[in-house]
């Protein structure tokens, strides 16, 4: 397969001095339902990848029915832009009977990818939905060229990396395999190696490889040691004289998490580009229209800028304070340039809220009379300062003035959720543009 | 019918190998940590090849753990490992990298090889798959249940080996997390010794009672579960199924331990196989086992009997 928009460019060879043409990679974004897919494409998604009722790990999102997928397909061809379904289960006994019929009606809404761990679901797509490509799955913790090369003999055009592999190492797997290459360039991420964590299983008898994670890693938990000499093998008859363990932390400490700070790759376009990621991937299903959106057009905005100018490229301030504001948690570039360490894992109390909330969507705009038409979204009122941002670049700041509703009476506030309401607005605007508006909590 | 199960071990040294042997362990699962992961010790190449020669004659298999998550950087040198493993005259290798599968398929031709996933081998199209592809073991999920297990068996088209006994792991980073958290507090690791010997573990802020044994070593961090499978009591359920291999897991546990262990196993076992249909599960044998069992941590059936949700 080839990537829908490749703009074969001249540039000088940066990264190991092999690349002479980039190819364009493809924006590859979170939907958790039909309409954040729908706004994932707007801002500028290449593809989206969503869960269907079966057969994904995300057991708690909002997963798309067969008709909302058809919808949700035909809504991203106007785009260019394709759909994938995540079936990234490790699937037990009592799964293997429906695979079949899924994957078939998964082709029938005219999905174009299954991002796939599970070999058994692998070998079933061959036959029962012979036109889906299958890519596989993070969740197989693919680190090396061989294994990558395995799949490619295997018939899979494209393999999502795990997330340890560094820019050295992806240069490495793309030098020795003709192969899609996938790679999170932003999200949370699972500070084990993916696939290779039960504590979900071990705390709460929910299964992380079929989608329960509750997310353990993030708990809190107080290290100890046995007391033992040092260095030394103690048996456990000897463990046990000594009942209290000696604790490796004192009360002012935090205490010990597994939990990552989340990925960002922002900063390191023209690397993830020259190194030759065919496809950037966005974590987040369960994470808001308001996330998506923003998440999507900053980078679809930085690869669009690096892809028309490698030679003058910079990396903009103002995509990162739009990042931030989408942002729940510090951010770092995960293993690409180096094995996280002491500074990359949270260990502070509480996470930060998210600064920017989402306060409505522009429906409607009166060019003659500035006035925008907004769906509301979350709570404003007269005075409120917001923002406007949508695809292209579209970014203003601006204070609320005077609220009607569709029949022109004056309101005092915006309450009801999905109402109809018309304001003045500074700049002009366009259909799903969005308005978001500082977080009162902060 | 000629049913054998076999009792296999992981241990940390020759001698361990030697009294688990002699307590009725039939095979070994040995290697080292750069090929291999959560190994209870180091058998390097000239100690596997001992272990092989005082094996052989005894009728005893040695396998080796070549079930890492492969890197680049391990790719180079993994050839000439598996051929010294031909050399030796290994009696099966462990893999659960794809890398090591298409080596061991060119180098090896007639040598068993046994997928390991640990956590992802978890259905029987799985299993097979890697079976049409080389593969004649599989080492089942952990987080399987006992009817699960048993379905699975007359739908697999090569050997299943369960763990019947010991810890599991339950949670592998690459990152160090004990290095990182004790730097981040202030009073970083400075002798390096965080790895199996230290006796580090975690307790949860909600679970006051268990312990989670965490370690680290070149591959990263390993954090372990706070019990102890023990099946012995259901074992004739997974023998009536036709289990091939049956393991003790040895990593964390004294030798003596183990020991005890094999010794209830290879009762049951040879119990079974004298008479399937006299054979009844002696209370008695689990008591060698219960005097060692450290009290901090419970001796469960696991996830056999655990009714999991998603």
């Amino acid at each position: 397969m080839e990537t829908t928009q490749q703009t074969p460019i001249q540039t000088k060879p940066q990264h190991k001095g092999k690349r002479y043409r980039l190819d364009k990679p493809e924006l590859l974004a979170p939907a958790g339902n039909l309409e954040k897919l729908k706004f994932a494409v707007h801002y500028g998604a290449d593809a989206v990848y969503i869960g269907g009722q079966k057969y994904g790990l995300r057991s708690n999102a909002d997963n798309f029915s067969f008709e909302e997928m058809k919808e949700g397909v035909e809504f991203a061809k106007k785009y260019g832009a394709k759909v994938f379904v995540a079936t990234n289960i490790y699937a037990h006994e009592e799964d293997l009977d429906g695979i079949a019929e899924y994957l078939g009606k998964l082709q029938e809404a005219g999905i174009a990818a299954i991002i796939t761990a599970d070999p058994v679901i692998v070998e079933t797509a061959k036959t029962a939905a012979p036109e889906i490509e299958v890519h596989l799955s993070t969740q197989q913790s693919t680190l090396n060229w061989q294994a990558v090369q395995f799949w490619k003999e295997e018939g899979l055009p494209r393999v999502v990396l795990g997330r340890e592999t560094s820019l050295e190492e992806i240069a490495e797997i793309k030098a020795n395999v003709d192969i899609e290459i996938e790679s999170f360039v932003h999200g949370a991420m699972c500070s084990s190696y993916s696939g290779r964590c039960v504590l979900s299983n071990h705390f709460t008898d929910r299964d992380s490889n079929r989608g329960g994670c509750c997310q353990s890693c993030r708990w809190k938990y107080d290290l100890f040691e046995n007391p033992a000499p040092e260095g030394e093998w103690v048996s456990e008859e000897q463990q046990f004289d000594d009942n209290e363990g000696n604790p490796l932390f004192k009360p002012e400490d935090n205490a010990f998490t597994m939990g990552s700070k989340d990925l960002c790759m922002l900063g390191s376009i023209p690397d993830l580009i020259e190194v030759g990621i065919d496809s950037f991937k966005v974590e987040g299903r369960m994470k808001s229209i308001h996330y998506v959106a923003t998440v999507v057009n900053v980078y679809r905005q930085a690869i669009d800028s690096y892809m028309a100018d490698p030679e003058n490229y910079v990396l903009k301030p103002e995509w990162m304070e739009e990042l931030n504001k989408a942002a729940n948690r510090p951010l770092n570039t995960g293993f690409f340039y180096d094995t996280p360490d002491h500074e990359d894992h949270i260990y502070e109390p509480e996470e930060k809220a998210v600064p920017y909330d989402f306060a409505g969507l522009v429906l409607d705009y009166d060019e003659a009379a500035g006035i925008a038409t907004i769906q509301q979204r979350n709570h404003f009122k007269p005075g409120t300062e917001i923002e406007f941002f949508g695809p292209d670049g579209t970014f203003f700041k601006q204070t609320v003035g005077t609220i009607w509703d569709e029949e022109g009476n004056e309101l005092d506030a915006a309450r009801h959720p999905m109402q109809h309401v018309r304001i003045k607005v500074d700049q002009p605007l366009r259909y799903f543009d969005m308005m978001r508006k500082r977080n009162a909590k902060k | 019918m000629g049913y054998k199960p076999e009792l296999l071990a992981t241990c940390g040294t020759l001698d361990e190998l030697k009294a688990l042997a002699e307590a009725g362990c039939d095979a070994f699962l040995l290697g080292e940590e750069k090929y291999g992961m959560r190994l209870p010790g180091e058998f390097s190449p000239e100690l596997i090849a001992e272990a092989v020669s005082f094996a052989r004659p005894r009728d005893i298999k040695i396998y080796v753990c070549v079930n890492n998550l492969m890197d680049n950087t391990k790719l180079p040198d993994l050839p000439g490992y598996l051929q010294k493993m031909g050399e030796i005259g290994v009696d099966g290798i462990e893999f659960g990298d794809p890398s090591v599968l298409m080596h061991a398929r060119k180098l090896l031709p007639n040598m068993p090889l046994h997928w390991n996933a640990e956590m992802t081998s978890t259905n029987h199209g799985t299993a097979n798959y890697w079976g049409r592809r080389g593969a004649t073991r599989v080492v089942l999920a952990r987080e399987l249940n006992m009817d699960e297990v048993t379905a699975m068996m007359p739908e697999l088209e090569v050997e299943a080996q369960v763990q019947v006994h010991g810890m599991t792991n339950i949670y592998h980073s690459k990152r160090s997390l004990v290095h990182s958290y004790m730097a981040n507090q202030g009073r970083p690791v400075e002798d390096d010794n965080v790895g199996l010997s230290r006796g580090l573990y975690l307790i949860e802020a909600e679970r006051r009672d268990e312990r989670f044994p965490i370690y680290e070593d070149s591959n990263g961090t390993h954090i372990m579960s706070s019990g102890d499978i023990c099946i012995l009591e259901d074992l004739h359920l997974l023998l009536e199924a036709g289990v091939q291999s049956f393991k003790i897991e040895g990593i964390l546990k004294s030798p003596a331990y183990n020991v005890a262990a094999a010794r209830a196993y290879r009762k049951a076992i040879d119990a079974f196989v004298a008479d399937p249909q006299e054979y009844a599960f002696d209370e008695a044998w689990l008591d060698e086992i219960r005097d060692l069992q450290d009290p901090n941590r419970e001796l469960s059936f696991g996830f056999f009997y655990k009714e999991q949700v998603y």
